[in-house]
């Protein structure tokens, strides 16, 4: 079997621009980059079986059929990437309902570190260790 | 007996059709999840006995000839994480039908929560049964989609806000995992693991570390494994109390599941057991120090949680069957252990109306019961003898005795290191939420009888570890030893494809 270069550039792109979107804050965009990563994987899959003609009996004689396993597998991620694409796309808007925006936040520790940073610099720049009382 | 192999995942996923078509019948809906669960205890049960006697039980799904087809595996490993998981997944539907029939379904909006809580189960047992790598990916992302739903239900600004990071996550290694699966069917041609472990042997010694690297990249990130673990402490802890102690009992630990099976039965001999020698020490360590920071319970236990992966890691990475044997009973004792503190965290919440370590007080005064439920689990985590957690860290460190050499040592130090300082953070929480005076005006609600009642259950379960805890170890050795040796897996699976 001989990988097939169209595949593989595909693959390629699908990828890279799937792991920048990733990075972005906006839920949306991030929903985008696991798209096209999906997409990605499905082609990488379909890229690892034998290339040929229809797999279906009658049709192709048997030793030109395509293998239609990774078929069968994609078919099942794209499912599964269906059903969690609308679940993203829900748990974005229900952040934009509630928050007025769907960027994904800073996680309690990133925050408290910060605010943390933001006292230690104020008057007189010495660290304190004290908690501010509640 | 081959019948009943299905049965763990069938049972609960026919429960979630007809509790979903019950929504407008709670009651019905609760006596439908407890049967299916009862009765997947029930035949995980009876599945761990018969494999025990009579060796490995294979299931070609649907009858399709075996490495085209589904097969589902059940050998010692698979059966004894089934029971487990099946009682403790028993126990906590227990707990949250007690909070929901206390809350009159506010919080809990019952409706949604039995389906997915059945769906969940269904993918955990999945998981634990599958005989191939896509259908190991399949069950991942059943339990996953549940555990989704299960997060972020009610959708408060805080659960959309830790939904986010943990779909996004989750989303990132189940992607990873799928890239993984079609790169080794592009190498190997199969996903079938009993014929991979042939397979696989054949490639060369590069390709093979790098699939490794893959999968263990997307599994790592599910076991919660430092430095991939910084999504579970934000996460888990906003969710509703059953929630989150069935989520740090289980799902992480479906991942240290997929680990051991990619290195024993896949990748054994490679190099990578150094690689999580050094990934355990570095989770045990980094873990508890996370935690002792700490001053919300909740958050305290997600880092001990985090913290005590690293020992099963430890007992991964010796690759030893008494380390991987160790590794096993510490997987168990942990999966009971820690479900239990996060209900009884869920107790002390509804109790003092607060999990903040600088609001609560007094609770071994005000509620004696609630003090013991906390303070038996808590030390058994610590590793206190005579507790299972003593005896899973006493066998692991036996084995990284054994092993011996630097690393498998530095690990023997870190891990008695880590052990005082999980006693350290569990003694803090009990100095300041249980001994301290109590506040001026203390919350003190009701606690309802059956979230009580689990809670108990569980922790009597916890104490039956440490008296079984020598024929358990037989069970885990002879498992341990089932995994390295491969040829029961691989031939079990052989007679069936021959047949």
């Amino acid at each position: 079997m001989t990988p097939n270069l169209t595949y593989v550039v595909v693959v390629g792109v699908l990828f890279a621009s799937g792991v920048i979107l990733l990075l972005e804050r906006s839920l949306t965009r991030v929903l985008m980059g696991m798209v096209l990563l999906a997409n990605g994987v499905n082609v990488l899959i379909l890229a690892g079986g034998r290339y040929g003609g229809p797999p279906i009996v009658g049709t192709t004689p048997q030793d030109e059929m395509s293998d239609p396993l990774p078929q069968a597998m994609i078919l099942t991620a794209i499912v599964i990437t269906l059903g969690l694409t609308a679940f993203l796309l829900a748990l974005a808007y229900r952040s934009w309902r509630l928050v007025g925006h769907d960027e994904v936040q800073d996680d309690i520790e990133d925050r408290r570190i910060i605010e943390r940073a933001e006292r230690d610099i104020g008057p007189g720049g010495e660290d304190t260790d004290e908690e501010p009382a509640p | 007996m081959t019948a009943l192999v299905p049965l763990p995942v069938v049972l609960p996923l026919l429960g979630a059709a007809v509790t979903l078509v019950l929504t407008r019948f709670p009651r019905a809906q609760r006596l439908v999840s407890l049967t299916a669960l009862t009765a997947v205890l029930g035949v995980s049960v009876a599945l761990l006995v018969e494999v025990s006697t009579n060796g490995t039980l294979v299931v070609a799904v649907g009858g399709w000839p075996v490495p085209t087809g589904i097969v589902l595996v059940a050998d010692r490993f698979a059966a004894l994480m089934l029971v487990v998981s099946a009682a403790v997944t028993l126990s906590v539907l227990v707990y949250s039908i007690g909070q929901g029939m206390a809350d009159g379904n506010e919080e809990t909006p019952l409706s949604i929560y039995h389906p997915s809580y059945l769906v969940l189960t269904a993918g955990v047992t999945n998981a634990f049964l599958a005989g191939d790598l896509f259908n190991l990916y399949v069950g991942f992302e059943i339990l996953l989609v549940a555990s989704y739903v299960l997060i972020t239900v009610g959708a408060t600004e805080d659960r959309v806000r830790a939904g986010t990071t943990y779909v996004v996550v989750s989303l990132l290694s189940s992607l990873i995992f799928l890239t993984g699966i079609g790169l080794v069917y592009a190498a190997a041609g199969t996903v079938n693991m009993a014929q991979l472990a042939g397979r696989l042997d054949a490639l060369p010694s590069g390709l093979r570390l790098m699939l490794n690297c893959v999968l263990l990249l997307a599994f790592g990130i599910k076991a919660a494994v430092f430095p991939l673990s910084a999504w579970l402490p934000d996460s888990y802890p906003t969710a509703l109390a059953p929630v989150t102690a069935v989520f740090a009992g289980l799902l992480t630990k479906v991942g240290i599941y997929a680990i051991i099976r990619v290195e024993t039965l896949l990748f054994p001999g490679g190099p990578t057991p150094n690689l999580l020698l050094v990934l355990a020490l570095l989770t045990m360590l980094v873990g508890i120090l996370g935690a002792i920071a700490q001053s919300d319970i909740k958050r305290l236990l997600s880092f001990t949680l985090v913290s005590h992966i690293g020992y099963l890691l430890f007992g991964i990475g010796l690759a030893s069957a008494s380390g991987l044997s160790a590794a096993i009973f510490y997987t168990v004792h942990h999966i009971t252990i820690q479900t239990t503190l996060f209900l009884v965290v869920g107790l002390v919440e509804r109790f003092g109306g607060s999990t903040s370590l600088d609001r609560l007080g007094g609770l071994a005064s005000l509620s004696p019961l609630l003090a013991i439920l906390f303070f038996l689990p808590a030390m058994n985590l610590a590793g206190i003898p005579p507790f299972s957690g003593f005896l899973g860290k006493l066998g692991l460190i036996e084995a990284g005795v054994a092993a011996g050499g630097g690393l498998p040592w530095a690990l023997v130090a870190a891990g008695l290191a880590t052990s005082l300082l999980t006693l350290y953070a569990v003694a803090r929480v009990w100095n300041l939420a249980f001994w301290r005076r109590p506040p001026a005006a203390p919350f003190e609600a009701g606690l309802p009888g059956l979230m009580v009642a689990s809670t108990v259950a569980l922790v009597v379960g916890g104490l039956a570890l440490t008296v079984l805890a020598g024929p358990l170890f037989d069970v885990t050795f002879d498992a341990a030893t089932e995994l390295l040796a491969r040829a029961p897996y691989v031939e079990a699976v052989r007679a069936v494809s021959a047949r």
